[in-house]
């Protein structure tokens, strides 16, 4: 047995490998099952959407953003709408501003089951995944039924909302609020957040220090997940946020260290409670009236100006640069992406020297990244 | 948290006429910064108990191309320029800055900050990839997006968009 010897060697993970979430590259040099060190490749899903930005005009804009966060189409449609309205200084009807909330939360939930159900897989649990895509499948129904689409919703718009929000369709929401909150989701919590395997392969793996993840720029779940207590619709409330009454969940180090990929991975889960109370509030608050301005929705033409706005994605702060020359196009428009900050601390976790090949892939599938807002 | 006014005048204090401009009237206010004082802007407005802008939420880009002098003689101001933006975040005092450099768009130079805040880095190679700034003293300048070989900076508004690439044809509907 002593003749047996590691040595160094380099592996390519991905950019086409299941655990990768999408089309991202790792080339890891390993020891054994222990990892030296890494080093991320993105691009392979860049479009450039700021370029195509500058060639259509303001509406037409509002489908690239669907594809950035494809998981959560209805809060990149929502932060791009606020932001032009914020440089044409529109106020959206109260009606509107409701909807906007609720789809937005609900959308949170629907991206956090499916970063949850993966997850679970990418350790080897199967059976959560399933039940995941149960209960997403209920909020994409209603979102079929709301504007006829299941992903790329181009739902949000400038002034408002694309459709009204039925009471058939309120009612429905309301019912998945009782359904979902809290049977369901203490379900997973036996499941899987509390299962032995699960929090062995999870606690104390993948540590980002709250320093660390400040000096990286992560923000949303990630950042929470590292014990910092900030979210935008608290910190900088947009919209009508500030009516509603809700938690910020952070990491504590329940099962290990205060940010291993346990703690990241229970942020969102509890996130999930906090938006179906969202939800409910703005169903109980909701006034009848117009649900877009329909003026401001016929010719979208903000005037010379510059504005950065940014709203509390599923994944991190969404933030959009956004340059106007008072033309019918963006003159410029930079789109900030929380997945790509938050995929940027990948190799620095990993050359912790404590990290073996398969924590790698509990890493990547606790950062939650979408590879279409990496790359853009 | 501290007003705009306050971070203004702290920054203004410190650094006198380097900060060139600063407009309190803009819908989210900015001030612009001599690019010679990048890296002691930085390091002050991370360490500076103040302000403690901790968290680099964005390293943004803007390309305006020269223009000829309108009919009453005067040129934009931002006519030639590449601006970058950067936007900082400080989960201490939940306050914000926009900040930015003024470069020459024919020689985009600037140091880099990546020594402050280590999200600079992706966002650096971003800008470089796609604007063409060049961030002196980054450890890795290099293509993030864009394929190793790629040819020109596609954000710069006289980018011409290539025909082929590796014999693939460019398609335009």
């Amino acid at each position: 047995m002593k003749d047996i010897r590691t040595e160094e060697m380099l592996l390519n993970m991905g950019p086409q490998h299941p655990s990768t979430h999408g089309v991202f590259r790792v080339v890891v040099r390993t020891d054994g099952e222990m990892v030296l060190e890494s080093e991320s490749h993105i691009g392979y899903l860049h479009r450039c959407f700021e370029k195509c930005a500058e060639n259509l005009n303001y509406l037409q804009v509002v489908p690239y953003t669907d594809r950035m966060d494809y998981l959560c189409a209805m809060i990149n449609n929502f932060g791009y709408a606020q932001t032009v309205e914020k440089l044409m200084g529109l106020q959206v009807p109260p009606r509107a501003e409701h909807i906007r909330i609720i789809v937005a939360e609900l959308n949170r939930i629907a991206s956090h089951l499916l970063a949850l159900g993966t997850y679970g897989m990418d350790i080897g649990a199967i059976t959560p995944f399933l039940l995941a895509f149960r209960d997403r499948e209920k909020i994409l129904k209603i979102f079929e039924k709301l504007c006829g689409q299941r992903l790329n919703y181009s739902y949000v718009r400038v002034g408002g909302v694309s459709f009204d929000a039925t009471d058939e369709i309120l009612q429905e929401i309301q019912d998945f609020c009782e359904y979902f909150e809290p049977a369901a989701i203490d379900e997973y919590d036996s499941l899987l957040s509390y299962n032995g395997i699960f929090i062995s392969r999870t606690a104390n793996v993948g540590v980002v220090s709250k320093e660390m993840a400040i000096d990286y720029g992560l923000t949303g779940p990630n950042l929470r997940g590292s014990g910092v207590r900030r979210d935008l619709r608290k910190d900088e409330p947009y919209g009508i946020y500030d009516r509603f009454q809700f938690e910020i969940p952070t990491g504590d180090g329940e099962q290990g260290t205060v940010g291993d990929c346990w703690d990241r991975y229970m942020v969102r889960v509890r996130e999930m409670r906090e938006s179906a109370k969202i939800v409910r509030q703005a169903l109980a608050s909701i006034p009848s009236g117009d649900f877009v301005d329909k003026k401001a929705y016929k010719s979208v033409k903000p005037p010379k100006g510059e504005v950065y706005h940014k709203v509390e994605g599923a994944r991190g702060e969404l933030g959009f640069h956004l340059v106007s020359d008072g033309s019918a196009k963006p003159y410029r428009l930079k789109a900030r992406g929380p997945s790509f900050c938050n995929i940027s601390i990948l190799d620095s976790i990993t050359a912790s020297g404590k990290c073996m090949v398969a924590d790698m892939v509990a890493i990547i599938g606790s950062l939650d990244i979408v590879m279409g807002e990496v790359d853009r | 948290m501290a007003t705009h006014e306050e971070i203004f005048k702290t920054l203004k204090e410190k650094f006198g006429d380097r900060i060139v401009e600063e407009r309190l009237d803009a819908i989210d206010p900015f001030i612009v910064f001599h690019p010679s004082i990048v890296q002691d802007l930085a390091f002050f407005c991370r360490d500076e108990e103040k302000l403690r802008f901790d968290l680099l939420s964005l390293v943004s880009t803007v390309d305006y191309l020269p223009q000829a002098a309108s009919a009453d003689g005067k040129t934009p101001a931002v006519a030639g320029r590449i601006e970058v933006v950067y936007i900082l975040d400080s989960t201490v005092h939940k306050h914000r800055l926009i900040a930015k450099a003024c470069l020459d768009r024919e020689r985009p130079h600037l140091k880099t900050v990546e020594n402050v805040w280590r999200a600079a880095d992706w966002h650096e190679r971003e800008a470089f990839d796609l604007m063409g700034v060049v961030f002196e003293g980054h450890h890795n300048l290099v293509r993030i997006l864009c394929a190793e070989d790629w040819e020109g900076h596609p954000l710069r508004k006289d980018y011409v968009i290539p025909d082929t690439y590796h014999g693939i044809k460019n398609v335009i509907y």
